[in-house]
Formats: structure tokens, sequence, C-alpha cells
């Protein structure tokens, strides 16, 4: 769709649009799914199942993030493979991904089963979810640049987005491989912080 | 440490108040229970009696107000964390397995008790052979009836030996040969490894065949404990009389008329708790002239724990037959 309307190559809008869709995939697994997940989960009785075994909560909500983010490995690779190719962009540093997927994955996963666990109603988490989800597509394809002043803001809120820029940054001809070890740590840093936060959710939720 | 070296479970002086609505309910108020090991221990009780609640502070789900509980000599108020090791939990809903295969929710929750791979896989396997589930190992939980979940969710219970199972209603839903598979591999456990059962049912015939003792809950109180046999024995030399009337009951026959402040109704439905002699006449006085012509079917039956229940002055009248 964005075809019609970024031009093809090197040009930081391309760069936006094709790293955007990848983290995409992501948050629609990650942040949308598992909101929903986590919110039918706690709204039916579901947490019961996992707070009668021996487990720490940090590692339920862990393990089914991992779980739900290592789902979208495959559709992240094929979006920004197919991207890159649209828009003419070099392929050669996908690798990068492997780090994006897990460190966006956690960030946002960690948001979404937060959310999914402090929703007051099943319809709620649902809701959150998808409000997530669309700010990820709004903020996270369109080019930060071209976006006004208090949104951009928004968009430095939202912890996918340093995953996109860490991606981004790496069409480049030269990436500037010290601010992507900076994005990608931001975003390792958020995921850290929103995990915790799903992890009381948890907790609190099954009491 | 535990005070009663035979005992699984002792629970004594629990209380529970939650909010609902601005008023405050007393799910359970003062409840005093001691289940030994070994036994197939049951609440009975309708829905709403606070059999669920009571359950939940059992396994750790919540915390009570006030009161102790002991398993198997560990304070499960102080320590919430260490029912997890000591029970298989088998609770109402299923959707925390829903995504997975029969096989994969047994084996993952197995893992999760701490079993090795390859213990766990072993296990599956031999808990799905036993319940009869292989045709079903591989369909997602979500895919089957209301009956085959709830075994599939109860073969996961069984996975990981625990020394206690806690089963909240585990038989709804299902077949006969599904509940006869959950009664043997209950028994077989019993058996084998002197498991102890808790069971939550509201269903009397189910109680009635396959407890060893049962406590009455009603109210959020333990109205009586005893086998289902001594709670039967407290309506002994009593007797349950079913009529069923066509369309409206023959009021015009004396004998019948005298009938309609004592009876039970529901619908065309009177029941009657009277002594056999007085069934036996009330039987002849039905099986003739207007009052036969206008009765659709009888019973006459020994009493149930339901019967035993009523008796015991259980207010609700939710228990299923």
């Amino acid at each position: 769709m964005m075809r019609g309307v970024v031009d093809p190559g090197d040009n930081p809008s391309a760069h936006a649009v094709v790293s955007g869709s990848a983290v995409l995939v992501v948050a629609f697994v990650a942040l949308n799914l598992l909101a929903q997940y986590f919110g039918k989960l706690r709204h039916t009785g579901g947490l019961d199942h996992y707070a009668t075994l021996p487990v720490p909560p940090a590692s339920v909500v862990l393990g089914t993030a991992a779980a739900y983010a290592s789902f979208t490995v495959p559709g992240v690779f094929v979006t920004a493979a197919a991207g890159s190719w649209m828009f003419d962009l070099p392929m050669g540093r996908l690798w990068i991904l492997l780090a994006v997927i897990p460190l966006a994955g956690a960030a946002l996963a960690g948001l979404g089963a937060a959310l999914g666990l402090l929703a007051p109603r099943q319809e709620l988490a649902t809701l959150a979810g998808q409000l997530g989800m669309s700010a990820a597509l709004l903020l996270g394809v369109l080019p930060a640049s071209r976006l006004p002043v208090p949104v951009q803001w928004l968009r430095d809120l939202l912890p996918s987005s340093y995953g996109v820029d860490a991606f981004a940054l790496t069409f480049a001809p030269q990436p500037d491989w010290a601010r992507v070890l900076l994005d990608l740590g931001v975003c390792g840093a958020v995921g850290l912080g929103s995990l915790t936060l799903a992890t009381w959710a948890y907790r609190r939720a099954a009491r | 440490m535990s005070k009663a070296p035979q005992g699984c479970c002792t629970v004594s002086g629990l209380v529970k108040t939650y909010r609902a609505g601005g008023t405050e309910v007393r799910a359970n108020d003062g409840i005093d229970l001691a289940v030994r090991r070994g036994e197939i221990f049951g609440l009975l009780g309708p829905n709403g009696a606070g059999k669920s609640t009571l359950v939940r502070q059992l396994t750790g789900l919540l915390r009570p107000d006030a009161g102790s509980i002991d398993l198997l000599g560990h304070d499960i108020v102080r320590h919430p964390e260490r029912a997890a090791r000591l029970l298989g939990y088998l609770g109402q809903e299923s959707t925390a397995l829903d995504e997975l295969t029969v096989a994969l929710a047994a084996e993952t929750t197995g893992r999760l008790r701490g079993l090795t791979r390859r213990q766990a896989r072993t296990e599956t396997v031999d808990v799905i052979t036993e319940l009869g589930l292989e045709p079903l190992a591989h369909r997602p939980l979500a895919k089957l009836s209301g009956g085959q979940r709830r075994l599939a969710c109860f073969a996961a219970t069984l996975v990981g030996d625990r020394p206690l199972l806690v089963l909240d209603e585990p038989t709804t839903g299902m077949d006969p040969v599904a509940r006869r598979a959950v009664w043997s591999a209950v028994d077989r456990r019993r058996a084998e490894r002197g498991t102890t059962v808790l069971l939550v049912t509201h269903n009397v015939i189910e109680a009635e065949t396959v407890l060893d003792r049962v406590a009455v809950v009603d109210g959020g109180k333990v109205i009586a404990c005893d086998t289902p046999g001594g709670l039967k024995a407290l309506v002994d030399g009593h007797v349950r009389l079913d009529l069923v009337w066509r369309h409206d009951a023959p009021t015009e026959v004396p004998a019948v008329a005298a009938l309609a402040d004592r009876a039970e109704r529901t619908g065309r439905r009177w029941t009657l708790r009277t002594t056999p002699d007085e069934a036996r006449e009330l039987v002849a006085a039905v099986t003739t002239g207007p009052a036969f012509a206008a009765l659709d079917d009888f019973t006459l039956a020994t009493p149930t724990l339901e019967d035993a229940y009523l008796r015991l002055g259980g207010r609700h009248g939710g228990l299923a037959r």
C-alpha cells in the first residue's frame, strides 16, 4: 500500500515504512494477541491453572511472552524481506532482526500482558490491545520526521519505536552502530520494565 | 508441623468474606474440616454454598480472613505457594489449556510440576491410555466437546503425581464412559499410592457412590459431616413418594386434598417424605378411582443424600440428581 506513497530507494521514508511494517508484526502478536489472551485468562478463571502449579509468576509471563514473540519470527522476516525488495533496500543486515524481535517483543509482550491482566473487563483488554496495535501501526510505519511534535513525543513513549529505529538505521550505507545499540538498549530496558510490570499485574490478578 | 499424623488436610475456623454490590457476603463462616489420608472426601452443597471459596483457599489461590489450613503438615495460610507442590487441582475452567492439544496440555502441565521431559512424556502417554483419550490426543482442547475437554483437563491434573487431588465438579458434562474412567483412575491412585481426593460436587448420586465421607455445606457453613450412609441414617425410616399429575392435581379426592399442604411441589410433581406405612396407604389411594385417572406417574424410593440434606436444613434445594 505504502509503495504508492513512498518512493523506493535509500531514503528515510522507505526505511521507516519497511522497518515499521516488520515490527508491526511483533506488535500484532505480542501486544494485541497477548492482551486478549491474558484478558481472557483472567476473566474466565484460567489463571488458576498456572497459579496452582509450582511456577513463579515471572516464568508464566516470560514463557507466554516468549512463545508469542517466537511465533512472529517468520512473519517479521518475510515482511522485512518483501519490503526491502519492494523498496530497493539492502537485505544484508536483516540479521539485526534477531536482536530486534526479542527486545521489541519483550517490551510489547510485557505491555500486552500487563494490559490484559489489569483491564477490569475482558472487552477492555481486547480494546486496549487493539489500540496499542493501532498506535504501533501509525507511529511505527509513518516516518518520525514527518509527524507533528506532540505525536513524536507519543512515538517516543511507545517501546516498539526504538526497535523500529534500530532496524531502520541499518538500511543506511554506513549504519551508525552506536545509535543502533543505544536504541536496542532502550528497547531492552523498557522490555525489562514492562515484563516486571506484567509480573506484578499477574501476581495481583492471580490473587 | 502436622497435629494429626494421619490427617491430610485440616481446616479450622475458616472465614472468608467478600464484597458484592456494596454488601458483605460471608462465603465461608467458620468452617472446620479434617480429611484423612487416602480418603475420597466430598464437599456437597448447592451453587453459592461456599464450596468453591473453600477450595480456593485450600489450594492457596485465596487468602482466608481468619482460620487455619494445614495440608500434610504445611501451613497454607502462611505459605500459600506450598499448596502447588502438594496438590493437583482441577478447576472449573479450561481456558489456560484451550489452545494446546490434549497430549501437549498434559505434558506441559507435568513439566510445570517439575517432571523431566521424558517423565512428562511417559506419564502423559500412560494417563491418555488410562482415560481412553488416545483418539483425541492430538486435537486442541478448544475443538472438543465440554465433557471431552473436562476429561482432558482431568488428564492434565493427573500428570506429575501429587498426594492430594482437589477436583471441582470433575465429571460435569461427561458421558457415562468418561465418568467411569475418572472414578477408576481415582480409585487406582488411591489403592496404589494412597492418594487423597477432595471432591466438590452438587450431584447427590455421584456423592453416594464414590465418597468415603461427605461434608454438607450450606450458607458458608458445614452443616453435617459423615459417611453417605451415616447421613442417610438421619432420614432412616422415611421414604420418598413422588406423584406426577397429568394436569392439575385432583384435589376433589380427600386423600389428595390432605396432601396439598404437605407436598413439595415442582410443576406437576408433588414430593412427599413420609413413613413406609403412610406411603403404602397413599399409593393405594392414588392408584384407584379419579386420582389414578389424573396420575401420570409415581415413584416410591428409599431416601437419598438429598433427603438427608433437606432434613439437615439445607435451604437452597439446588442439588442435582
